[in-house]
C-alpha cells in the first residue's frame, strides 16, 4: 500500500517539495481566494479532488495518449473534472461558489495540475499517481490556509467569520488592517512564508 | 577625450540593462503574444457565450431550443478556443521569426494555460458586456495591462540581482514581495474614470 516511494509521493509535497513554496506552481489562484479561510479551504479541497482524479485518469491513459496531442487530452480531462466540481459547488454551497467566482474555472489553468500530470502521472502507475495528486493538493491547501489565516485575522479580525479579536482591543484603539484584504498582500504574505520556509530548509536557498 | 567620455557614459550612465532594459525582449514578446491572444479569444468566446451557451441563446437556430442552457460547457469550450488560438500563434511565430521562437521555447505553448487568458474569458462572461466590440476592447486593455506589469517586474528583478538580500529571501521570495508592492502601486489607478 504505502511503500517508501509512495510515501515520498504523498508526504514530500507537504514541505520539502511544496508545489507553491518550492515548485512555484499555481500562484495566481492563491491570491484571490485567501482573503478569508472558508473559500480558501473549499478551493483547496476542489484542487485536491481535481488533481488526484486527473492524475489517476491520465495515469490510466498514459500509454494510449499520443505525445503530440497530450496537452489537449490533459486539458480536456482537467476541464471535465473542474466542471463536475463547479456544478457540485453551485448545488451544495452556493454562497462560497459565488465568492470563488471565476477561480474555480481557473483551476483548469492552475499549473500545479498540468505540472503534476506532465511530471508524474505520465510515467507512473495509477495508485502512486493518486497519492502524488493528494499530496500536492494538500501541500497547496496548507499554504492557502496559512495565508488565509493571517489575512483574515489581521484584515478583518475574524476566523471562519467568527470574531476572535476581543472588543476591548477595538475600544483601546486597535484597528483591522484593511490592506490585508487586498490581493497584493497575499503575495507579500506568501513572500514572507517562503522566507521563513527557506530559513529552515537551507538546501532550498539560492546562492 | 570624446571617446573616453562615451566609454564611461556607456558603462555607467547609458547602461544597457539599467537604462534601456535590453535583453528583455522576450518578456515583451510574451506580453505582445498574450495581448494578441486576448484580443482574438475574448470576442470569439463572447460570441460563443452569447449565441451558443447562455440560456435561450440557441433561439436563432430554432425557437424550440429557448429553454436549453449550455453554460456549464463554458469552461471546456473556452479552453478549446484558447488552446487552438495558441497553436496558431505558435505556428505564426515559428514561420516569421524563428529566432524569437527559439528564445521563447516552452513559454509560448504555455500561454494556453496562462490564467490571464482564461480569466479574461470568464470575467467577460460574468460582466455581461453589451457587444463583441466592448469585449474586444476589454481583451486588448487587459493584455496591455499585463504587458506593463510583466515588463515592470522584469525590470526590477534585473536590478535586484545586484542587491544584498537576506539569503532565504533570494529568488522567488523577494520576487513575490516586489510583485505585491507593484500590485499596491497599481492600485493607485483605482477610481480613475475618463469622460
Amino acid at each position: 500500500m504505502l511503500s517508501k516511494k509512495n510515501k515520498e509521493a504523498l508526504f514530500n509535497p507537504l514541505s520539502k517539495d511544496n508545489p507553491i513554496l518550492v515548485q512555484i506552481l499555481g500562484i495566481c489562484s492563491s491570491l484571490a481566494v485567501t482573503a478569508s479561510l472558508e473559500p480558501a479551504i473549499v478551493m483547496g479541497i476542489s484542487v485536491i479532488a481535481v488533481l488526484a482524479f486527473s492524475n489517476v485518469i491520465i495515469s490510466f491513459l498514459r500509454k494510449t495518449i499520443p505525445t503530440n496531442i497530450r496537452i489537449i487530452v490533459q486539458l480536456v480531462v482537467i476541464a471535465a473534472l473542474v466542471i463536475i466540481v463547479q456544478q457540485i459547488l453551485v448545488a451544495y454551497n452556493y454562497d462560497v461558489s459565488k465568492k470563488l467566482s471565476v477561480f474555480i474555472g481557473l483551476i483548469i489553468t492552475n499549473c500545479i495540475i498540468m505540472g503534476r500530470l506532465e511530471a508524474f502521472a505520465m510515467h507512473n502507475r495509477p495508485w502512486p499517481s493518486f497519492l502524488d495528486g493528494v499530496g500536492n493538493g494538500l501541500g497547496y491547501t496548507i499554504i492557502l490556509v496559512i495565508v488565509a489565516f493571517f489575512r483574515e485575522l489581521l484584515g478583518s479580525g475574524t476566523l471562519f467569520g467568527f470574531k476572535v479579536i476581543p472588543q476591548w482591543c477595538y475600544d483601546h484603539g486597535y484597528m483591522d488592517n484593511g490592506l490585508m484584504i487586498l490581493p497584493p498582500m497575499a503575495l507579500i504574505t506568501l513572500g514572507c512564508i517562503i522566507w521563513y520556509h527557506r530559513a529552515h530548509n537551507k538546501e532550498l536557498q539560492e546562492d | 577625450m570624446e571617446e573616453l567620455n562615451l566609454f564611461i557614459k556607456s558603462i555607467f550612465i547609458d547602461n544597457m540593462i539599467f537604462a534601456y532594459f535590453l535583453g528583455m525582449c522576450s518578456f515583451l514578446a510574451v506580453g505582445l503574444a498574450v495581448t494578441f491572444m486576448l484580443v482574438v479569444t475574448v470576442p470569439i468566446n463572447y460570441m460563443l457565450n452569447k449565441y451558443v451557451l447562455q440560456e435561450g441563446a440557441l433561439t436563432w437556430l430554432d425557437p424550440s431550443l429557448a429553454g436549453v442552457d449550455l453554460s456549464f460547457l463554458g469552461l471546456i469550450l473556452f479552453i478549446a478556443v484558447i488552446a487552438s488560438a495558441t497553436q496558431l500563434v505558435e505556428m505564426a511565430v515559428e514561420k516569421f521569426s524563428p529566432s524569437l521562437y527559439a528564445s521563447l521555447g516552452i513559454f509560448l505553448p504555455l500561454i494556453a494555460v496562462n490564467c490571464a487568458i482564461l480569466g479574461a474569458a470568464l470575467f467577460m462572461q460574468q460582466r455581461d458586456f453589451s457587444s463583441a466590440w466592448t469585449a474586444t476592447v476589454y481583451g486588448a486593455g487587459s493584455g496591455i495591462g499585463w504587458l506593463l506589469a510583466i515588463v515592470g517586474i522584469a525590470a526590477i528583478r534585473e536590478k535586484i540581482a545586484y542587491s544584498d538580500i537576506p539569503k532565504p529571501l533570494r529568488g522567488v521570495g523577494i520576487a513575490f514581495i516586489i510583485t505585491g508592492l507593484m500590485g499596491i502601486a497599481f492600485m493607485s489607478f483605482l477610481g480613475i474614470r475618463l469622460g
